[in-house]
């Protein structure tokens, strides 16, 4: 308690200011925050304590009891077929759309910064998907999948590459999925990028071209891209950890099928945890999801951290 | 960049930013396309924009007949608005707690923050369904809210924002005689409305799109909310009747779609600080 009390002594002896000054501005201080820290704790932090303790039960949804199983949930997910091809799937998802969303984001701001006309509607256009509703479009791209009516199936009939059943075929699924999120991602990861090319100085590619650099490869390498380097990790760490989210349009077009080729673990999660009833299982499989978030979510920290040196 | 390049590169940039716009905006042009169209112009690979016979009125009111449309569009409105006042309420006033006022817990509340940011949505989620369900708040609009009732981000965003507001301001609204209560609904809100219109679009978006939640809590078809409305509607056919299906999907899009060509800069400032959020 009194460690907690002394840096605010410590503020109110340089700001002179009388005590009961003080007490009033921390005791108002307490009511205001009381609501955020109640439901902090009541509606985020202990339900997600909770999942941690479920994830060591045995607990299914409405069953009257429940045991302490220890590490049972984790070594049966360790043994479980499905949730390791769930979690490669969702690793393998995430390698494709993360790589594509951000170098495609970066491709397109650079070309329309690179030139005057046409600016708002290649910046609209882009943005677009980011905001539509994606349970929606998810059921148009169904529709332009088709297998025979499809538009991306009339496009590819049409330059001979033949129609597929892109959503039904276990090869396909993941990689057309793939699409559909690199579809949606592109456009947050192109005005990012924007934002980034802004704010390089234009005296570097003025410095750049008296030095010799001619063409715009080299003003890309020696300007643009070491300037965007720490923006472009920032880029690359929370798209993956979006895409690490991906659900709806697993839930909505393929259901994890077929055979399994594009489960993905919030969609393993949602299957034991609701589908099966299986409260605990459910729960460790949300715990090895959340693991992965932080991690990411730390290297976030060390980019952003590494960012405000650059800036 | 620098260095005006010449006309092959500016024909260059369109035809590639123009290929890919083509390949962006295929699905919102191919589903207002099919939305107008009789079945059978639908099922045919003949490649048309505009449909030979206009179907657009019964595919609209078809859509309506089969699911209520319009409740899942006055659901989506009720509980976002909802879920960004009470946001908004609990938010605002320990925002300015943490930014501006000295007390003792305010480090480790702030820390508490911080790692709240860190927890998806979908973590709490199996005890979340517990307890509405003890409660017997399953299949409500209390169920679609509760998660959401606190937002982490938007108290750590209005802080940030309050830390550049001027000391002197409050130190006035105090002069003046003002509460610490006063001065966060009188002064401070006002003050704020830039970042709670930013955070307010993040908001909005995402919980009018979110279909994660809504699908766990929801069993009614009257409680849908827009995203799960639109599965409601795909459920209804063997997924062949494409034209009132995509007349669905285009009301349920509409919305943020026209918000968002109306209010461009904003809806792109705002919804680049889901950056932060992750």
């Amino acid at each position: 308690m009194s460690t907690l009390a002394l840096p605010a002594e410590a503020a109110a002896s340089t700001a002179r200011r009388p005590a009961r000054r003080v007490r009033q501005e921390a005791l108002a201080a307490y009511a205001l925050a009381a609501p955020a820290a109640i439901m902090l704790l009541g509606i985020l932090l202990l339900p997600t304590a909770a999942t941690v303790l479920l994830s060591f039960t045995d607990w299914q949804f409405g069953a009257a009891t429940l045991n302490w199983i220890g590490l049972g949930n984790y070594e049966k997910l360790a043994a479980d077929r499905v949730f390791w091809r769930s979690l490669a799937n969702t690793l393998l998802y995430v390698a494709v759309v993360v790589p594509a969303s951000v170098f495609l984001g970066l491709g397109v701001a650079m070309l329309i910064e690179a030139g005057g006309s046409g600016r708002t509607f290649y910046r609209a256009a882009y943005f677009l998907p980011v905001t539509a509703t994606l349970i929606a479009m998810a059921t148009v791209w169904e529709i332009m999948l088709h297998p025979s009516v499809g538009l991306i199936n009339l496009a590819f009939d049409a330059v001979g590459l033949g129609k597929h059943n892109w959503l039904k075929d276990p090869a396909l699924a993941l990689p057309a999925l793939a699409v559909i999120g690199i579809w949606q991602a592109l456009g947050l990861n192109m005005v990012l990028f924007l934002a980034g090319l802004k704010s390089i100085p234009r005296d570097l590619y003025e410095a750049a071209a008296i030095d010799g650099a001619e063409n715009w490869w080299d003003r890309f390498t020696t300007v643009t891209w070491p300037m965007l380097g720490p923006a472009t990790l920032f880029v690359l760490v929370i798209t993956a950890i979006r895409s690490f989210q991906v659900f709806d349009t697993v839930a909505v077009l393929t259901e994890g099928g077929p055979n399994k080729a594009t489960d993905v673990l919030l969609y393993t999660m949602y299957q034991e945890g609701f589908g099966f009833f299986r409260a605990g299982y459910g729960a460790s499989i949300t715990v090895v999801f959340l693991v992965f978030v932080l991690i990411l979510t730390l290297v976030k920290a060390r980019v952003m951290e590494k960012r405000v040196h650059y800036a | 960049m620098t260095a005006p390049r010449g006309l092959p590169f500016a024909i260059l940039r369109h035809v590639l930013l123009g290929i890919g716009a083509v390949f962006m905006l295929a699905p919102f042009v191919w589903m207002l396309s099919l939305s107008l169209k009789p079945a059978d112009e639908i099922f045919t690979t003949d490649l048309r924009l505009l449909p030979q016979r206009w179907d657009a009125v019964r595919n609209y009111s078809e859509a309506f007949r089969k699911v209520p449309l319009h409740r899942y569009l006055l659901n989506g409105a009720i509980v976002t608005a909802t879920i960004f006042s009470l946001q908004v309420l609990v938010a605002l006033p320990a925002a300015y707690a943490l930014a501006k006022l000295r007390f003792g817990l305010a480090k480790p509340l702030f820390a508490l923050v911080l790692f709240g940011l860190l927890i998806p949505g979908h973590v709490p989620a199996i005890p979340h369904y517990i307890m509405l369900s003890s409660a017997g708040l399953l299949d409500s609009y209390a169920a679609l809210v509760f998660p959401s009732m606190i937002s982490v981000f938007g108290i750590f965003w209005i802080r940030q924002f309050f830390k550049t507001v001027p000391d002197d301001l409050i130190h006035a609204a105090r002069l003046d005689g003002l509460s610490e209560f006063a001065i966060v609904w009188r002064i401070m809100l006002p003050t704020a409305a830039p970042a709670l219109v930013a955070f307010g679009i993040v908001s909005v978006v995402f919980h009018w799109n979110d279909y994660f939640w809504p699908l766990l809590v929801v069993t009614s078809p009257d409680m849908a909310m827009p995203a799960l409305g639109t599965v409601y509607l795909r459920n209804t056919e063997a997924g062949t009747d494409y034209g009132p299906l995509m007349a669905g999907t285009v009301i349920i899009t509409a919305p943020l779609v026209i918000a968002f060509l109306v209010a461009q800069r904003r809806f792109i400032e705002g919804m680049t600080l889901t950056g932060i959020k992750g």
